[in-house]
């Protein structure tokens, strides 16, 4: 079990049986994610990243190809609640994962599904609770939250089922620039505090670089599975797939190019303050 | 406008009445409204309102919450008061010197309904504040409970309900929002004929139901994602459970309900 989640040939495709040419959604993909490490997946709309996120939890099953989860087939009947307790997920709209009109209600969601016993429900809520930093706010209504403290909430509510993986399908995108950093600082302490495993499919570069890998889609297939680093130096492919890199890369990308002698590998603004100041 | 709708909204504090099981709770209000309608005197009249507002006190709900409960039904208090007080047959009375009657006897009559109207109103909103959607239709889960066996889904019927109460503010934002939108684009709601204003309503309604299915679709995902699976096995964070609190409610209401009924027969 070195895999927390492996894919081998992933095919899948929404419409299948029709007469023309099946068109594959996602097409022959090959991913392993360790347990503990932080993936982000990076793509131009409609590339098939949310479609590859719900193989994760077994929501969809692959029409060709397998995918393990903690090892196991996701095919496998017998494991099915299994897979979907073990890999939690968040999705973009808070307001439309949120089921409970009470905070601690909501996050009390999943483990009363599995029928966890309720003072066990009333330790891992708090606990979830905690973690995300929304304690004090346990009893209020949902609705009246900001979106960076709603989407808090819809993170608990998947800590709160104890899974060893969660996957975040663009949990920024509606929020502001404060909500985002909340929801990201959120997202690194689970990997670094819980040692939780984290796959972030984001539009931010700024977020993918804190990533341990990032993994590039298009037309659903992998192109780049690799650190950071070396995704983001590549500026011209990231381009030539309509994908942005974070500012302060594309900054020091134009500086070399216009001649001046500065490292292109840049990626964060310290980084790139430090460039700068070698180059005064 | 669409803000001062507040039926269902649980006001998060504790209280007495917060701490009481839903059950005990609704039954009592059943029998609260039944007995608002029952009174037929005075001072049954007096004994509703007295212990209306002794439930209201229970609730730790600030008082201006229930006049905002009150707010939307104002409208309807009034013209039935009216109507009542102009044509109930009776002795005629002519007041400041106005030609239409209005009669003793309407006069009486629109104040116990405007009465039993704010009683009524003002009771459920106290079951309303104080009872988190989740717990209340547990309770009506629980309560219907007898008929499951009789085939009727009361489990999907209790989170049918508790969702649709969830979703009632985020649509109202949503409408709010729309309607600004289509206004901006110079839509007019607000004047013109009936048949211009339902018209009207069109290019808000048809974003609205997209826009609830397209909620309804992402709901149900994260539904599964979080392992829902049906009411089977399904267990509780706050398990509802009848306390001692709850004997003490429950006789008090019995002796309110049974006094209405004495002051009915003796009077
Ligand atoms: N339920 C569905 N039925 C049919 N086709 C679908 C369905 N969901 C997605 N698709 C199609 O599959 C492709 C991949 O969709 P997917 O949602 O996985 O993309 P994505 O990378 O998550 O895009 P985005 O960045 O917009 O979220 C798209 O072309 C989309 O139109
Ligand atoms: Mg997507």
């Amino acid at each position: 079990m070195s895999n927390m989640i492996k894919t081998e040939h992933l095919r899948y495709a929404y419409q299948i049986g029709t007469q023309e040419k099946v068109k594959f959604v996602l097409d022959d993909i090959d991913l392993s994610i360790s347990p503990g490490e932080f993936v982000a997946v990076l793509g131009h709309n409609g590339c098939g990243k949310s479609t590859l996120a719900k193989h994760f939890n077994a929501l969809l099953l692959p029409a060709g190809g397998t995918v393990y989860v903690g090892g196991m087939d996701t095919k496998d009947e017998a494991h099915y609640w299994e897979f979907r307790k073990n890999v939690g997920m968040v999705f973009q709209n808070p307001d439309n994962q949120i089921v409970a009109t009470v905070v601690e209600e909501d996050v009390a969601f999943a483990p009363e599904n599995l029928g966890v016993p309720s003072d066990e429900i009333r330790k891992r809520v708090d606990e979830a609770l905690k973690t995300v930093d929304m304690y004090e706010l346990r009893r209020h209504a949902p609705h009246l939250l900001s979106g960076g403290q709603k989407q808090r909430v819809a993170i608990a509510g998947a800590i709160a089922m104890e899974p060893k993986c969660i996957v975040f399908d663009e949990p920024t995108a509606m929020l502001d620039p404060k909500g985002r950093k909340e929801v990201i600082d959120t997202i690194v302490k689970l990997k670094e505090e819980k040692h939780m495993t984290v796959v972030l499919i984001t539009h931010y570069m700024e977020e993918a670089v804190r990533a341990d890998r990032v993994v590039v889609m298009d037309k659903g297939k992998v192109l780049r599975n690799d650190v950071p680093r070396n995704v983001f130096s590549d500026v011209k492919f990231m381009k030539s797939l309509g994908l942005d890199v974070p500012q302060v890369t594309e900054l020091c990308y134009r500086l070399a190019k216009d001649g001046i002698n500065i490292r292109s590998d840049v990626m964060t603004v310290a980084e790139c303050v430090d460039e700068l100041i070698k180059l005064l | 406008m669409l803000k001062d709708i507040t039926l269902g909204q649980y006001f998060p504090i504790d209280s007495p009445l917060h701490r009481m099981d839903p059950r005990t709770k609704i039954l009592s209000l059943i029998l609260l409204i039944v007995a608002i309608f029952l009174a037929n005197n005075p001072w049954a009249y007096v004994l509703a309102a007295a212990f209306t507002l002794l439930v209201v006190a229970l609730s730790k709900v600030p008082v201006s919450m229930y006049f905002r409960g009150l707010k939307p039904i104002w409208f309807v208090i009034i013209f039935t008061a009216l109507l009542n007080i102009f044509f109930t047959p009776g002795t005629k009375i002519y007041l400041f010197g106005y030609r239409t009657p209005m009669t003793w006897e309407g006069l009486i009559l629109a104040g116990k309904m405007a009465l039993r109207l704010v009683l009524l109103i003002i009771s459920s909103s106290a079951l309303t504040y104080t009872t988190s959607p989740i717990l209340l239709t547990d309770g009506i889960e629980k309560l219907l409970k007898p008929l499951a066996k009789l085939g009727l889904p009361t489990f999907e019927l209790a989170m049918m309900m508790s969702i649709a109460i969830r979703f009632i503010p985020t649509l109202i934002e949503e409408t709010d929002k729309i309607m600004k939108a289509q206004k901006a684009r110079g839509a007019d709601f607000e004047s013109g004929s009936v048949l211009h204003r339902v018209k009207a309503l069109a290019p808000m309604l048809v974003p609205l139901f997209i826009s609830a299915f397209r909620r309804a679709d992402e709901l149900a995902v994260a539904m599964e994602s979080r392992c829902y699976q049906g009411g089977e096995h399904r267990t509780r964070l706050n398990e509802i459970r009848f306390h001692l609190i709850d004997a003490f409610a429950g006789l008090l209401m019995l002796a309110f309900f049974a006094a209405v009924i004495i002051l009915r027969i003796i009077l």
